[in-house]
């Protein structure tokens, strides 16, 4: 369990601002933090990484204490067990990805989680190349496969995302789930995407210059009842009174009416009616609006 | 008479010089990029000095220094057992204080150039500021540090007044290239001058080609 109670006083872009924050983790839970710019999430992944030093306050993970300025107790960085995975991938040019795995490598410690990691996130082919050979999405995976190669505690993505386009973005979330669950990692992760949030966290809190606004289950959070999309139509299959439709990167199948179906073309950008539920999108029960 | 040992002096100065400049400006440029000191500026302000200060005033604050009426000079010429004015060491000093900022800016730039999330992603991983310092930040500012090494070489090279000022003309000691062809003008000795400027001409000349070609490789390596 994490205990995080801390504070700190932040000068942002704009003004200044307290970052005051009263947080407990459990454990192998899957924690997201959700607001707007400068509302103090990478500071507070920076604070619990250590990079960043809090004015005051407790953090504590299990029973090891790694900051309490009253006792004067500041684990470096070096000493708690996190994972980083930044906004900007941050792997080092020098080093083939492979050499990236490696320095991450504690002394003493068996390549075979390189391997293991390598094949995990289908970088084996990469080995050998160097980072600037590489797309975003395949850079963005090995700085994942790095941040887990010491087998971390806890795990802090910082918006790991946001570069990446609509397709990669669904596959690098199966990727961390994937992680989170194979090392039971604690995973707390900055991001600004609802879909992304309700599908990947258990926990949402929403943060408002500095203080935590909101603190919920992410189906709850984002709560919404129908929402209207747009979508492009990919196929119209006329027999089964279908069309398949591009719905942010993946393919989808909606049923359409009859009278509907002559309306439509393949290229035809529809309006679609999806409902929410429990936090997740129905596709099938998509309504077609004309 | 031409004779090849101011040359040899001259590269033999530029080498050591070069050695002790990258071993100092490391520390010091990292320093420069990561410490939070207060009076940082102040510091920066004394290394860069010798960019635009005359090389007789630092030769000649250095000969105050090095003299042992100056308890500095004392204290250097009990450490060292003679005298290091109108020596090759004193000449070695005086060339590393004067180059010192062109080695050290080249390395800060790159240094301070390099995103910060590279340190902090070392830091994470649980490495030392050491390991990190050889491992990461060094070898991706490869380019800055050839820039430097360059730099300070051709600088050292070059050097003229200040070599004149604490060094003198002793042969074999003292009487680098610059000081000689100088001599050389003075006795009229046309002839020789030229071929010491010819010859440091071509050195130089060879020095940028060879940077500039190896410059050019690794970048395209970087880029393929």
């Amino acid at each position: 369990m994490i205990k995080c109670d801390i504070h700190k006083n932040l000068h942002g872009a704009v003004d200044k601002m307290k970052l005051d924050i009263d947080l407990t983790i459990d454990r192998r839970s899957f924690l997201a933090i959700y607001g707007a710019s400068g509302a103090g999430k990478t500071s507070l992944l920076k604070i619990l990484s250590g990079l960043m030093k809090a004015d005051s306050g407790v953090i504590s993970f299990d029973d090891t204490l790694w900051f309490d300025n009253e006792m004067k107790i500041d684990l470096p960085p070096q000493k708690r067990s996190v994972g980083f995975v930044f906004q900007e991938y941050s792997l080092f040019p020098n080093m083939t990805i492979k050499g990236n795995l490696e320095y991450a490598l504690r002394k003493g410690d068996s390549k075979k989680t390189i391997d293991e990691l390598l094949d995990i996130m289908q970088i084996k082919n990469l080995a050998e190349s160097y980072p600037k050979n590489l797309s975003g999405g395949q850079q963005q995976r090995v700085a994942l496969a790095r941040a887990v190669v010491q087998k971390p505690k806890l795990l802090l993505l910082d918006e790991p995302f946001s570069a990446l386009d609509d397709a990669l973005r669904s596959q690098m979330q199966e990727y961390i789930l994937k992680i989170h669950n194979r090392y039971a990692l604690t995973t707390i992760m900055v991001s600004h995407n609802k879909s992304e949030i309700i599908r990947m966290a258990d926990r949402v809190i929403e943060l408002e210059n500095g203080k935590i606004s909101e603190d919920e289950e992410p189906s709850h959070l984002f709560q919404i009842k129908k929402l209207k999309v747009n979508a492009l139509v990919l196929n119209i299959d006329r027999d089964q009174l279908k069309i398949e439709v591009d719905l942010t990167g993946i393919s989808n199948f909606v049923k359409v009416g009859l009278d509907q179906i002559e309306q439509i073309q393949v290229g035809d950008t529809v309006t679609l009616e999806i409902e929410y539920s429990g936090g997740k999108v129905t596709v099938e029960g998509a309504v077609l609006v004309l | 008479m031409f004779d090849w040992d101011p040359i040899l002096l001259s590269l033999k100065l530029a080498s050591v010089t070069t050695v002790i400049l990258l071993i100092l400006a490391i520390p010091i440029a990292y320093w420069l990029v990561y410490s939070r000191f207060k009076f940082k500026a102040v510091v920066e302000a004394i290394i860069s000095l010798p960019l635009i200060l005359p090389p007789t005033v630092l030769g000649f604050y250095l000969l105050l220094a090095f003299s042992p009426s100056f308890f500095t000079g004392s204290i250097l010429n009990s450490l060292f057992g003679t005298s290091i004015a109108f020596s090759f060491f004193g000449l070695v000093v005086a060339s590393v204080i004067y180059s010192l900022p062109f080695m050290v800016h080249p390395i800060r730039s790159g240094l301070s150039n390099l995103p910060e999330s590279y340190s902090d992603v070392s830091k994470v991983l649980g490495k030392s500021k050491l390991t990190t310092l050889f491992k990461v930040l060094l070898p991706n500012i490869k380019p800055s540090l050839l820039t430097g090494i360059v730099l300070a070489f051709a600088h050292t090279l070059g050097e003229f007044g200040v070599v004149l000022m604490i060094g003198g003309n002793i042969p074999s000691e003292t009487r680098v290239a610059s000081i000689a062809i100088y001599d050389e003008v003075e006795s009229l000795n046309y002839a020789s001058a030229n071929t010491y400027s010819l010859i440091l001409l071509v050195l130089a000349f060879i020095i940028l080609l060879l940077v500039s070609s190896y410059n050019r490789n690794y970048l395209s390596r970087f880029w393929k």
